[in-house]
Formats: C-alpha cells, structure tokens, sequence
C-alpha cells in the first residue's frame, strides 16, 4: 500500500514536472533519475533505529570506527553495490558498476555526493604526485560530536555509544537544517516524496556491527582491504604506525583524528586531503560548539535581563495609573480633545 | 436570528454595503493585480503540498535552504519587527509622541510572523509535523528550537497586544479592558522574546562556518542580525506609515503633517544611529577575523556594496536629513534600508551560502519559488488591508479612550 502510493506520487511528480515544464535546473541532479534517487522510501534508516531502540542497554559501549587508506582503493564500485544491496537502495547488477568506471559512461567523470537512494560514493581523483588516479569512498563520517544531532530542533538524531549516528525518521519534520549543520554535506532529502520526506543517510551498518565479528556491508566486500573496522583508539593508533611505516607514502595527517572535533570513519591519503575532496578549512571544533555559547547567552539574555525589564515595565504601568487618576479628576472631555490633536 | 447575523456581517465584514456594493466598491487595479498574483500562487501552493518539494524548487542536497527561508523568514521576520521597534520606543521608553505609530506597527509584527510561519509550512518536508516542536519531541541544542519556540510565542504576544483593536471592533469592552491591561506585559516578553529570536536568525548560520563566506560569517552574526533587526524595524515603520498614510488618508482625522514629519525625522534618527554602530561593529568583525584580502574578489566587492551602498550610505542620508529637517528624505533612506537588510539576508542565506561551490552548481530560485513568496506577500497585504479597513488601527476608536 505504501508502495503503491509512492508510486503514484512519482509518477504524479514525473508527470507535472512535465506539465508544469520545470526544466531541470543544470546544477542538480545530471544523468540520475531524479524522483527515483530522491524519493527511495528507504527505511534502513528507521530499521536500524527501531534495532537501536532495542539493543542500545546491551551493545558494546566501545566507541568503533573505520579507517579508510584512500591509497588502497582500486574504483571498482563495489562497496556502492553492497550497500545499495543491504539497505535496499534502488541497485543495478553489480557487472554494470564494474563496467562503469572506464570508457562512455564513466561515472568518475563528474564528482559526485550521497543523495537519498545511496549512502555511499566512490569518487576518482587525479593524484597531484605522480598523476595516477585516487579513488575516494564517501558516506556519513559519524562524527564524534555531530553536528546534525545538535542542529535538530526535534532531537531526531542518536549518537550511539559503539559510534554510529543514528537518524529516526518518526520524529523528523523535514527541515533539512541537518543539511546546512553538516560540515562534510552528507544528509540528503527525499525531495520527490510529497507527503512523508525523509533525510537518508549511512547507518554505519548499525544492524551489523553490533553482532560480535561482523562489519558494515561496504567493508565486507571491499576485494582491497581498503577499509579496517576496529576501536577508535586502537584505529588511530594502526593510521600512525602506517604512516611511520611508509613516510613517502602517506601525508602526516590522519583525516578525521582531530576534524570538526573528531569522526568515527577516518582516512589515510598519498596528497593533501584538499585535493581529494575532503575539505581541510572545516577546523578541529565540534560544530556544536559554535551553536553552545550562543544559546547559553540568549538563556542568560532572557533569565537574567527579564528582570529589569519586568520592573521597569511595572514601574512605567503604575506612573501611567497616577497620571491616569490625575487627568480623571481634573477633565475628561480636555483629555480627549488633547488625543485627538496630536496626530 | 438570521437577519440580526447577517447585518453584523454586514456591518463589520461588508463595511456596511450590501454585498453587490462591496464587491463592486473592491473592483479596483490593484485587486486584479493581487488576483492575477493569486491565481499563480495559490496552484503552485497546492502543486508543492501534491508533488514535493524536487518538482516546486530548485532546492538540492547541497542547497537544502532556498528562497523560502531567505526571504519568506529571514527577510520577512526582520520586516516585521516595528512592533519590537515601536513597542519598546513607546511602552518601555514612554516615548508618547510615537503612539499613533504603535497599532499599526503591532499588526505589521503580526501578520508578518503569521505569513513567515504560512510560508515555512510549504518549506518543511512533513510540516503536518509542526506541533511536535511543542509538544512531543525537543532539541534543546539546536538554535532552530529556540526559534521555532520563539516564534509561537511572539505570535502569542501580538495577538494580545494587537487584541484591544479586534475587540473594540466587536464591541465587546469587557474583553478590551483586560486585554489592554495585558497588553504592556506582553509588549515587555515581546522585547525579550523578539530580541532573543532575531538574534537566533543569525546564529542559525554560526553551525556552518566552512559554508558561509568568510566576510559574512562571523562569531557575531547574532549582533548584527539583531542590530539589523532594529533598524529593519523602525525603517519599516517609516515605510509602512508613508504607505499607509497615502492609502488610507481617508481615515486619518485631525492630521496634523509638521507634526507627523517631525516624528519621522525623529525616527530617522534613532535609524541613522543603529545603523553607524552596524557599520562600525562590521569594520571591527573585518579587522578581527583578518578578512582585508576577501574585499577584493568579487564577493569582496558584493560585500561592499551591501555594507557601503546600505549602510554607510543611508546611515549619513539620515543624518543629513535629520540636521537639515527633510522629511522627504527620510521616507525615501526609509526605503534603502529596508532594501539593505533584505539584500544582507539574501547574502546570508542563498548567495554567500556555499560560496566555493562554482557558479553552474549555485542555486537560484525557481519560477515556482518566487511565485510562492510573491503570492505570501501578496496575502498578508491584503490580510493588512482587510483589518485596517474595519478595526482602529490608525486612528483612536471613537468610543474608546486611548490606551496610551
């Protein structure tokens, strides 16, 4: 029945947009179907959090991430497949993404982002060393203190002790000012669902990890051993000793350590991060942080200069009143006279 | 019964015509103006609630905010804050003189939070979901909280201040004379609450320092939405009243324009000063977070033109106005300022808002967009109209003393 109505929607929304003869505006969405990767109705995003419900009190309070070693990835598409294929985004065969990194349709040739029917990108960079490729996988970076969860106004988001970022679409009321808070652009919208909307974004595979020896689907399949699951810590500690290993491989940088006051998924780069589309000018505080102090002076703002407002209000009515007394017994009719003329 | 009711329709709603009369007596240019702007609206209205917001907009992942929050909130809110302005000048500060400038500043606040709050509804994705603000699910830490919450008060605060007029207009003096003991309570909460939540407005933005353009993000966009707030409001007061005071001369008795311009000049003035200490305040904001090399890019140049073009340059017209006593130019600095905070929140919001992105990947409203916002003003002009015309908005009731 849900289906059915989506549908019906998409369809209704296919056919106005030609109707209405809205032309696709150049800087959205080229070369996907739109009302197909913007309106998914996925509900990974509700599962996983109808899991966390029951699970939170018996999952591991260990704080997990992933390190991703850009300079391992070879583009192959295929941690795009599986997550379509567990969170049950729309997905092709995963010979036509294998197929798709070279030649005509090469979808390297544009850098893309998450949108509401994929969690996770592969992007292809030119390596500013030696001009060899470098493919980089995007999805949620689960940070440490979200900016998503802080910017709320419905507190429609989790932070999860074992590191995921939860988002529960139950609450949420379609604001999308978790778009505008999130520094690496990693929620998307259901823009082509008309009634019910829902920000998607990666779960970290919340229903995976959390059994003892499972990983998140885009890791498990990795054929590159790109991506390592593990402690946080312990994870920070293995970006290091890499780098210490191979000083002319890696930049002395571990991306996610330190940014916007630290992430649960972390990356290891050959160049600069900058040039690999992660962005270097998001500084090392928790976006948070800069909302907190606002919000603490407006409270104090309207705690502590209430007060004298009150009074002075108090004090103004009870002059207004003697005055008021005073006109009274002395003439009516002169007081309104004297109103009238003073426009 | 059911003539006694169709009288006092007739009465209050018809403006004492028959109905034939009062649709005749509305055939004006400037009602079909407002319909022809209606029959897009109104469809495109219930085209977005149908189809969503892809098909109505151009908004995107990388642009989740668009015209709608710029203007129909950002810009519309600082509008409608000459009931701030004028509530505090004269409530607060017993400025007396100001007291014919309050009830149509009052309802000015009013209808502007109702239209903002009628437009954001076609903006949020599940805005049938509003109320969980209230009532079902809080965020405490998210500066849009606040404002939501902000918002719904304030609405509540100018309803009591606006309701002595709604019930002189029903008569019902009882209603009236508490209300109006209400009414300088509210007006006190107001000042809080509106302060608290124009400054909000601003620091929505402080969550995207890597998003905003560096010459206008700043640690104190809370200030200078606030202090533009300010201005926005008394500027719109002089707007609104040079308006109003030419389409509704009718109803202004005893009027006395030395007088009324002299009010104004002194109102150019309380501006002219807001305005010097934005403009000093930006210069520090410039000079404290190093952003000299900004200025000249062609962003810098943008910058410029706001800050020089829409505050420098109003700021000393008002002063030259005020010392040479020309009422005139007054109303028309009136009409730049305003023009400068719809520009500067315009900035904020859409233009300096994902400012490394190139230009092909920028936003810009589609057809639909504009149809809306145009659509709401449209509304809430003639929602303005609608009560000037039967309440004593600029004038005091004739069976009432004034309150003031």
């Amino acid at each position: 029945m849900g289906i059915d109505r989506r549908e019906f929607l998409r369809r209704a929304a296919i056919a106005g947009v030609a109707l209405i003869g809205g032309s696709s505006p150049a800087h959205a969405f080229k070369n996907i179907d739109k009302a197909t990767i913007l309106s998914t109705g996925n509900i990974a995003n509700e599962r996983n959090w109808k899991l966390y419900e029951k699970t939170k009190d018996i999952i591991s309070k260990e704080r997990y991430g992933v390190l991703v070693d850009t300079t391992r990835c070879i583009g192959c598409r295929r941690c795009e497949w599986a997550c379509n294929e567990w969170n049950k985004n729309p997905n092709k065969p995963i010979a036509e993404f294998e197929k798709s990194v070279v030649g005509k349709d090469d979808v390297f040739k544009t850098i893309r982002r998450m949108h509401a029917g994929n969690f996770t990108v592969v992007n292809r960079f030119s390596s500013s060393k030696d001009g060899k490729p470098i493919y980089v996988k995007r999805q949620c970076m689960h940070c440490e203190d979200p900016g998503c969860l802080a910017s709320c106004f419905v507190d429609s988001y989790r932070k999860v002790s074992m590191g995921p970022v939860l988002y529960l679409p139950h609450i949420c009321v379609g604001c999308r000012y978790c778009m505008v808070a999130c520094p690496f652009d990693v929620p998307a919208f259901e823009y082509y669902e008309a009634l019910n909307p829902q920000i998607t974004k990666c779960t970290f595979c919340y229903d995976r990890i959390i059994y003892e020896g499972n990983v998140p689907a885009c890791v498990e399949i990795c054929p590159a051993e790109v991506m390592t699951l593990g402690k946080r810590k312990e994870l920070i500690n293995l970006a290091h000793e890499r780098i210490g290993n191979n000083p002319d491989k890696y930049i002395d940088h571990v991306y996610g350590e330190q940014e916007v006051g630290g992430t649960s998924w972390m990356y290891l780069s050959s160049v600069p991060f900058d040039e690999i589309g992660l962005r270097t000018d998001i500084g090392t505080t928790a976006i948070p942080k800069f909302s907190e102090s606002f919000l603490f002076g407006v409270k104090m703002f309207e705690i502590v200069g209430a007060w004298p407002l009150v009074f002075g209000a108090y004090y103004a009515i009870s002059k207004a009143r003697k005055k008021h007394t005073a006109s009274h017994e002395t003439s009516t009719e002169e007081k309104g006279e004297s109103h009238g003329t003073k426009h | 019964m059911a003539q006694n009711t169709n009288s006092w329709f007739r009465e209050k709603i018809l403006l004492g015509m028959s109905t034939r009369d009062y649709i005749i007596s509305n055939a004006t240019p400037a009602n079909f103006i407002a319909m022809v702007i209606l029959a897009y609206a109104i469809p495109v209205m219930i085209y977005r609630l149908f189809f969503g917001l892809g098909p109505a907009t151009n908004l995107s992942d990388n642009h989740p905010w668009g015209l709608w929050i710029g203007f129909d909130v950002l810009v519309g809110i600082a509008l409608a804050a000459p009931g701030l302005a004028l509530g505090t000048a004269v409530h607060l500060f017993g400025m007396k003189q100001y007291h014919h400038f309050v009830r149509p500043a009052i309802l000015s606040s009013l209808v502007g939070y109702i239209f903002a709050v009628f437009a954001l509804l076609f903006d949020l994705g599940r805005y049938y979901r509003m109320p969980y603000l209230i009532g079902y699910s809080w965020g405490f830490s998210s500066i849009l909280f606040l404002i939501g919450w902000h918002f719904f008060l304030y609405i509540n605060i100018c309803l009591i201040e606006w309701s002595p007029a709604l019930f002189e207009w029903l008569n019902l003096r009882k209603y009236r004379e508490f209300f109006s003991k209400l009414a300088i309570w509210a007006t006190i909460f107001g000042v809080i609450i509106a302060g608290g939540h124009q400054s909000a407005l601003g620091g929505l933005y402080l969550v995207a320092p890597a998003k905003l353009h560096p010459l206008w993000y700043s640690a104190l966009l809370p200030v200078f939405f606030l202090l533009s707030a300010i201005f926005a409001g008394i500027s719109m007061v002089i707007v609104e009243s040079t308006i109003t005071h030419k389409v509704f001369k009718s109803q202004l008795k005893n009027f006395n324009e030395a007088e009324y311009n002299r009010l104004v000049i002194g109102l150019g003035k309380a501006t002219a000063s807001a305005l010097f200490i934005y403009f000093i305040l930006k210069i520090f904001d410039i000079a404290h977070s190093a952003n000299w090399a900004y200025l000249n890019t062609p962003y810098g140049y943008w910058y410029l033109v706001e800050i020089l073009g829409f505050v420098l340059l109003p700021a000393l017209l008002f002063a030259h106005a005020a010392r040479k006593g020309k009422a005139k130019l007054v109303r028309f600095t009136g009409f730049v300022t305003a023009l400068g905070v719809i520009l500067n929140r315009l900035n904020v919001s859409i233009i300096a808002y994902n400012w490394y992105l190139p230009t092909s990947e920028k936003y810009y409203p589609k057809w639909m967009e504009v149809a809306l916002t145009v659509g709401v003003v449209t509304m809430l002009i003639l929602a303005y109209r609608f009560i000037v015309n039967r309440m004593a908005i600029m004038h005091d009731h004739p069976d009432y003393e004034s309150t003031h």
